[in-house]
């Protein structure tokens, strides 16, 4: 477990590994809804 | 047309009604013992662990599985996707009988049920969060009630009543869809107060919007599963429209829940990281946390858009079956598993068999007045006098 000696320290950890997962997310996000709609009819 | 269907030659003494039938005796035994001995002659509640089955699954799961009545509504109504409208009165009969039995489920648990009204006449204040989450079952239950009632109108030939209760439709969608958004997320809530007891990993501070979402993807997914067993049920009962637009509710249903547990498997995931507690996923509760949003989550995300991919049908109502077993997981895990995970064994709770027979009890009840309504009334089919009107 990390240690964070102040609230800063353990935001800015927390904050960044959370900026990082969403725009993975995002990204995910935009190949799963074109793998969802694939064989959509237009 | 349905109603032709005759009931000539068919004995009362089937299968189905005979185990239903024993049920429903050994539950007013256990309801009477109930309230004539008090919840310790029939529960395993204590002070440590005052809410148990009764609450967990009667109450959680069953707001949660009734949210099919709101998210259908929604969609036909709403956002104008009349493709669903078949849909429609299954939903909300299945949302106003399992709200129905919420309530009735609730009388159990509670210590003075003569007082279930007294929420509105005196409480701990408009802070509760409990009070939130009764004044807006209770309303919530009382728009489904309208909202079932042109059903029940044109069985009964009551032309003014149904046509009033149908010119409210829009405006109690919207009513509905604000009081579910409410109760739905409170009942997460609840728990918000409890840190100490409830295990990390499902304890946060988004709880109130996990249990929202959640709310949505077992509302969607409740269509499915409930609309599966009534075909397979109920087929004689269901109109041409209402069969022609089955597949269409499958796969758009099933497309909806895909992409919603998608959302709500990266915001339990950006949970986590929020709160830093990835170190916990080392452990036991942490392995029926990664068993819960990855089998129970991800994999119904993925199985529903390979459905929908493919247009297969079977693994669609498959996944919806699975998908609602995955937030009863998720709800019985919040309320009994994961809460007080850190006392010894010793005084953990586990449902007593009344509780539990109790439960069954309530279900099967839901079922046969499901069974009883949809046999008569005008659900899965529509009425002659009211064809192409909505």
């Amino acid at each position: 477990m990390d240690h964070f000696l102040t609230l800063q320290e353990f935001m800015t950890f927390t904050k960044g590994i959370t900026y990082i997962l969403m725009v993975a997310a995002l990204l995910s996000v935009v190949g799963f809804w074109r793998f969802l709609s694939g064989n959509d009819e237009d | 047309m349905s109603e032709n269907v005759t009931t000539a030659g068919k004995t009362i003494w089937t299968p189905f009604n005979i185990i239903a039938g024993g049920i429903v005796v050994i539950g007013l035994i256990l309801t009477g013992l109930r309230f004539t001995q008090g919840l310790g002659a029939v529960t395993n509640l204590s002070d440590d662990n005052p809410w148990g089955l009764w609450i967990g699954f009667d109450l959680l799961v069953g707001v949660a599985l009734a949210a099919g009545g709101y998210v259908t509504s929604a969609a036909c109504y709403i956002f104008g996707m009349k493709r669903f409208h078949s849909a429609v009165r299954p939903a909300i009969l299945t949302g106003f009988l399992g709200y129905a039995t919420v309530v009735l489920a609730l009388h159990y648990d509670v210590g003075r049920p003569w007082r279930l009204p007294y929420p509105f006449i005196m409480q701990r204040g408009t802070t509760s969060l409990l009070f939130e989450v009764a004044a807006c079952v209770a309303l919530y239950l009382t728009v489904l009630f309208i909202e079932f009632s042109p059903a029940v109108s044109e069985w009964l030939g009551l032309k003014r009543a149904r046509n009033i209760a149908t010119k409210l439709t829009l405006v109690l969608t919207i009513f509905g869809v604000i009081l579910s958004t409410l109760h739905q997320s409170s009942l997460g809530a609840l728990f918000l107060i409890a840190p100490s007891k409830l295990h990390p990993l499902w304890y946060s501070g988004y709880l109130p919007i996990y249990f929202f979402i959640s709310s949505i993807i077992a509302g969607l997914s409740m269509v499915i599963f409930e609309g599966t067993l009534s075909h397979k049920f109920f087929h004689d009962k269901m109109d041409a429209t209402h069969l022609a637009e089955r597949d269409g509710v499958v796969l758009g249903f099933g497309k909806a829940a895909s992409l919603v547990l998608a959302g709500y498997f990266i915001i339990k995931v950006i949970g986590i990281s929020v709160d830093n507690n990835w170190h916990y996923l080392g452990t036991g509760f942490g392995l029926w946390f990664l068993v819960e949003i990855i089998g129970f989550v991800a994999l119904p995300s993925f199985l529903y858009a390979v459905g929908v991919r493919d247009r297969n049908m079977t693994l669609i109502k498959a996944t919806a079956a699975w998908t609602v077993l995955g937030v009863i997981v998720n709800r019985l895990n919040v309320c009994l598993v994961a809460f007080n995970y850190h006392l010894p064994s010793s005084e953990r709770y586990l449902p007593h068999w009344m509780e539990i027979g109790t439960t069954i009890f309530l279900v099967t009840v839901l079922v046969i007045v499901f069974r009883f309504i949809v046999t008569k009334t005008p659900i899965f089919y529509e009425h002659p006098e009211y064809k192409d009107v909505h």
